[in-house]
C-alpha cells in the first residue's frame, strides 16, 4: 500500500514538473531546495580537491612527456599564427571604423561569470552542474565556455545553480561556420561523444584542420542565444557520398569535453 | 523509532551530498560509482521493504532537487529499488554475508535499465550502447568495491536487522 502510493507520487511528481513552465510552483520548490543544499556540496567538493588533484597529478605525470614534445611544436607554429592573427585584427577593427560598420553582437558585448563545475547531472545525456545560477546574472541559454571554446549552453537554472549542456548532449544544436570559407552549418552531438558539423550542403569548401565558429544570427527577428565567433573545434575528417545531400564532417572540440572543472557563463 | 528515521535522513543526505559533488565526477574505465544506490540498499537490507521504499523515495526527491533534475524521476526508480532491496532481505537475504554484495550487483544492473527505460519513455536521447555495455560492467564492480564499506557503515549507525540472528536469540 505504502509502495504504491509513493510511486503513484513519483509519477504524479514526474508528470506534473514534465508539464510545468520553468516558472511553475515545483521548479520553485526545487530551486528553494537546491538553494538549500548548495552549501552542502560545495564544502563536500572543497575538501575532496585536494585528492582530485592530487590523482590529476600523478595522471598528468604519466602522459606529460609525450605531451611536452608535441606542445613544443604547436607552442612555435601558434606563435607565428598569433602575430599574424594580431596584425589581421587591427587592420579588420581599422576597416570597420572607416566604414562605420554594423557587426553582430561580439563577445565583447557579454559580461563572464567564472564558476565550478560540480560534476555530471546524470549518468543520462551529458550535463553538468555549476555553482552559479541567476543571482550571478547568468539566463537560460546562456553560452558556456572552457579555455575561451564554446562547450555547450545553460538549460536548467536555479538561484544558486545551473545545468550546462554540453555540445555532445544529443538535444544540442548550434548554428556554426568556417571561419576560412564562411560555409554555414550545426554543431551536433556525432558518433561515441564526438561532434559533427552537420547540414554543410556539398558545394561548401570545408576541410581538415578547419576552425569552427559560431555563426551568430543575422536575423534581428530571431537573435542567437550565442555571440559570432566563439571558437568550437577543428574539423578531423570531411566526406560526401552520392546518396546524401550534405557532407559528413566530424570535428573535435578544442577543449576535454569530458573533464571540465571550471567554466565561463557568457551573460549580457 | 524517530531516532532511526533521523539518522536514516542524515545517511541519505550525506549520500546525495557526496553523490552529486564528488562520486558522480569519478569515471573508471567508462564507469561511475553510485553511493546513494549503495547506501540505499544497506539501508533496505537492515530495514526491510517499507523502509526501503520510503527512503529510495526520500533519497530520489533529494537527489532531483539537488542536482536540478526532474522531480519524481530518480524517487520513482529509487523507490523500487529500496522495496526490492527491503523484500530480499527480509526474506532470501537475511542472515547471508554475500546479501549486500549480491544485491548491489542485480539492484544496479535493473536500476541501469529501468534508468534507461525511464528515459527512453521520457523521450530523452540516450546512448543505450554506451550505458548497458560499456558502462555498466565497471560501474557495478565500482558500486561492489563501496558495497561492504557503505554496509559496515550503515549498520553501525542503523543497528543491525530486526529480523538478525542476535534478536532471534533475544526473543527465543
Amino acid at each position: 500500500m505504502v509502495v504504491g502510493i509513493l510511486i503513484v507520487l513519483s509519477l504524479a511528481l514526474l508528470s506534473v514538473y514534465f508539464r510545468e513552465s520553468s516558472d511553475g510552483p515545483l521548479h520553485g520548490a526545487q530551486d528553494v531546495g537546491a538553494t538549500a543544499v548548495r552549501p552542502f556540496q560545495v564544502g563536500a567538493e572543497r575538501v575532496a580537491r585536494p585528492f582530485r588533484d592530487l590523482y590529476g597529478w600523478f595522471d598528468g605525470l604519466l602522459t606529460a612527456k609525450g605531451e611536452n614534445e608535441k606542445l613544443r611544436e604547436e607552442n612555435s607554429r601558434l606563435t607565428l599564427e598569433a602575430i599574424r592573427n594580431q596584425t589581421a585584427a587591427q587592420e579588420n577593427l581599422d576597416l570597420k571604423q572607416l566604414l562605420d560598420y554594423q557587426d553582430l553582437p561580439g563577445l565583447e558585448d557579454y559580461r563572464s561569470v567564472n564558476t565550478r563545475v560540480l560534476g555530471p547531472q546524470s549518468p543520462f545525456g551529458k550535463r553538468l552542474l555549476i555553482t552559479a545560477g541567476s543571482n550571478d546574472g547568468i539566463r537560460l541559454n546562456a553560452p558556456v565556455l572552457a579555455a575561451g571554446a564554446l562547450v555547450g549552453e545553460i538549460t536548467e537554472l536555479s538561484p544558486e545553480t545551473a545545468v550546462v549542456t554540453l555540445l555532445t548532449d544529443e538535444s544540442s544544436a548550434v548554428a556554426a561556420y568556417s571561419i576560412r570559407t564562411g560555409a554555414l552549418g550545426l554543431i551536433q552531438s556525432g558518433e561515441g561523444g564526438s561532434l559533427s558539423f552537420a547540414n554543410v550542403t556539398k558545394d561548401k569548401d570545408v576541410s581538415r584542420g578547419d576552425l569552427i565558429a559560431t555563426a551568430g544570427s543575422s536575423v534581428p527577428r530571431l537573435p542567437s542565444f550565442f555571440p559570432r565567433g566563439i571558437p568550437i573545434g577543428i574539423v578531423t575528417s570531411t566526406s560526401q557520398v552520392d546518396t546524401e545531400p550534405f557532407k559528413q564532417i566530424q570535428l573535435v572540440s578544442n577543449v576535454d569535453l569530458s573533464n571540465l572543472r571550471a567554466v565561463t557563463v557568457l551573460v549580457r | 523509532m524517530t531516532l532511526d528515521v533521523l539518522k536514516t535522513f542524515v545517511l541519505v543526505f550525506a549520500a546525495v551530498v557526496l553523490q552529486s559533488a564528488i562520486v558522480s565526477s569519478i569515471q573508471i574505465a567508462g564507469g561511475t560509482p553510485d553511493l546513494l544506490l549503495v547506501t540505499l540498499v544497506a539501508v533496505s537490507l537492515l530495514r526491510g521493504a517499507i523502509w526501503g521504499a520510503a527512503v529510495g523515495f526520500t533519497a530520489g526527491l533529494l537527489f532531483d532537487i539537488a542536482n536540478l533534475g526532474r522531480l519524481g524521476e530518480t524517487s520513482l526508480l529509487l523507490t523500487v529499488a529500496g522495496y526490492w532491496i527491503g523484500r530480499y532481505g527480509e526474506t532470501t537475504g537475511r542472515d547471508r554475508t554475500h546479501a549486500p554484495l549480491l544485491s548491489v550487483a542485480i539492484v544496479t544492473i535493473l536500476y541501469s535499465a529501468g534508468a534507461l527505460a525511464l528515459h527512453i519513455v521520457l523521450g530523452d536521447p540516450v546512448d543505450a550502447g554506451t550505458i548497458l555495455v560499456r558502462a555498466l560492467i565497471p560501474s557495478v564492480v565500482l558500486n561492489l568495491a563501496l558495497a561492504f564499506p557503505v554496509y559496515a557503515l550503515v549498520r553501525r549507525v542503523l543497528g543491525r536487522a530486526e529480523w538478525s540472528p542476535h534478536e532471534v536469540r533475544l526473543l527465543g
